[in-house]
């Protein structure tokens, strides 16, 4: 941001209007990469893919960008998840919210230090997540589903998000920068 | 605009994580107790996805088929000599599919057999995968008037799929028969053993309620029973493979997990309609039951 005092002219309506497409650009970005993750590609995975997609995306937002990626944004999201997929609807809703809140709680330190503890912090959330999403899904269709598919989601949550942080990170810097609007 | 004191804003913005997390938890209840309302919601959701998919699937499709021609050329002498081989043995088959269509004419119109009726179907494109983790089905695009019902098969070119349990006006979505909560009466060719066929969520659903003293061979075609109304029968659904720890399990024919066109089948049976999917579960319960205890 531009810190310098002193009188400025007016900034014009590009202007405006780019630092709010900077400011919509990580909840777009994110929702249309999940509507492409549900179309028929034929990936292994495909479910748990999105779901890892969208805890990724959500956790570095909240860390990086808490500005573009207010709560009832989150919300939006996880609802969208939870209706395009089969199960019941509110749990994606209700830990996507977790995993916002848990980010801007720990936000300070986390993003002070590098990115192999962003990462462990954020294994440490996935797992709480696959497994309140397992729990929860179980109790509500009052079914024991095979904890595989969770455990499987867990783990390609943790083991992509170093190559879906990368693109965020570019993004980060990039698209998604209001401070560089023209 | 209402002009707010800083800490009003402050505390507003403080108490709207809270409320969105007591709503998510409502939501939950609410999707407990009235399941109508998310699968209204779902279905809506779905009619405005499945245009947008459609338009999303050409430049998707360019991609699997370019992957595709690249295996086939490499793939290419193999494959020439196993369908060269694969030929032979058919022509063999199709004269004896003609002679046994002939006999078999001959012996209908010695029977006054009653014609099964002509089936209409309706061909659509998958255009998403809308299971999710824990649930196995696909979202489909139709066009607005097409005329599909709940309850109806979806088979793709070489079996059954699923079938339709939900239908909004331009999408339907699909129960694939792997799914924790698909339950279809099936029959084994050979051995004519009635079975249920159960989804886990897994490639592979298992046989329940085998009758008592029945031993299908690995394999063994499993076709569609008309048990409980619910399915036209003889349809081919897969074959009989004994797992790891020998059970029972079916792989299915159709290529569920690249399912890219299927056929959706009026048989005009009004059996059992599965309910919307909220109540799946139930359902799927009685009509295991109904068909367990008809035999």
């Amino acid at each position: 941001m531009d810190k310098k005092p002193g009188i400025r002219p007016r900034l014009g309506v590009w202007h405006q209007m780019d630092v709010a497409s900077r400011h919509a650009f990580p909840a777009a970005q994110t929702t249309i990469v999940l509507l492409l993750l549900a179309a028929p590609i034929g990936m292994p995975g495909q479910a748990q893919i999105q779901s890892a997609w969208t805890m990724a995306c959500i956790y570095f937002w909240s860390l990086y960008r808490p500005a573009a990626l207010p709560a009832l944004l989150v919300f939006g999201i996880g609802l969208l998840l939870d209706l395009m997929a089969q199960g019941p609807v509110g749990i994606g809703v209700l830990l996507l919210l977790l995993i916002h809140a848990v980010a801007l709680k720990f936000r300070r330190a986390l993003t002070r230090s590098g990115f192999g503890v962003v990462w462990l912090a954020f294994i440490g959330v996935a797992a709480a997540a696959s497994a309140g999403k397992w729990v929860l899904t179980c109790f509500l269709t009052w079914h024991i589903f095979p904890p595989a598919a969770g455990l499987f989601e867990f783990a390609l949550a943790a083991g992509l998000y170093p190559i879906i942080a990368l693109y965020l990170i570019l993004l980060h810097r990039g698209p998604a920068a209001p401070e560089r609007a023209t | 605009m209402i002009r707010l004191s800083i800490q009003a804003r402050q505390a507003l913005a403080r108490l709207t994580l809270p409320v969105l997390i007591v709503f998510s938890l409502a939501l939950m209840l609410l999707g407990r107790a009235t399941p109508l309302v998310p699968e209204r919601a779902r279905i809506t959701l779905s009619d405005a996805l499945a245009p947008i998919y459609a338009v999303v699937d050409a430049p998707l499709r360019a991609v699997r088929g370019a992957a595709r021609a690249v295996r086939e050329v490499c793939a290419l002498q193999a494959d020439n000599a196993r369908l060269r081989l694969e030929n032979e043995r058919l022509r063999h088959w199709y004269d004896v599919a003609m002679a046994l269509d002939a006999e078999n004419a001959v012996l209908k119109s010695n029977l006054h057999w009653v014609p099964d009726p002509k089936l209409s179907f309706v061909t659509a494109r998958v255009v998403a995968d809308a299971g999710g983790v824990y649930a196995r089905s696909v979202l489909l695009s139709m066009g607005p008037h097409s005329d599909v019902r709940r309850g109806e098969v979806a088979l793709d070119a070489s079996g059954v799929a699923g079938r339709v349990t939900e239908v909004g006006a331009r999408s339907a979505r699909v129960l694939l028969i792997t799914d924790m909560n698909s339950r279809i009466p099936v029959l084994l060719e050979k051995s004519r053993a009635r079975a249920i066929l159960a989804g886990t969520n897994a490639p592979t659903p298992k046989l329940l309620y085998l009758q008592d003293g029945a031993h299908p061979e690995e394999g063994e075609r499993v076709i569609t029973s008309g048990a409980a109304n619910a399915f036209p029968s003889g349809l081919l659904i897969g074959t009989v493979h004994y797992g790891s720890d020998h059970q029972l399990q079916v792989t299915p024919a159709a290529d569920l997990e690249r399912l890219e066109i299927v056929r959706i089948f009026d048989y005009g049976l009004e059996g059992i309609v599965p309910p919307e999917s909220g109540l799946r579960t139930a359902a799927a319960g009685a009509l295991a039951h109904a068909s367990g205890s008809g035999d």
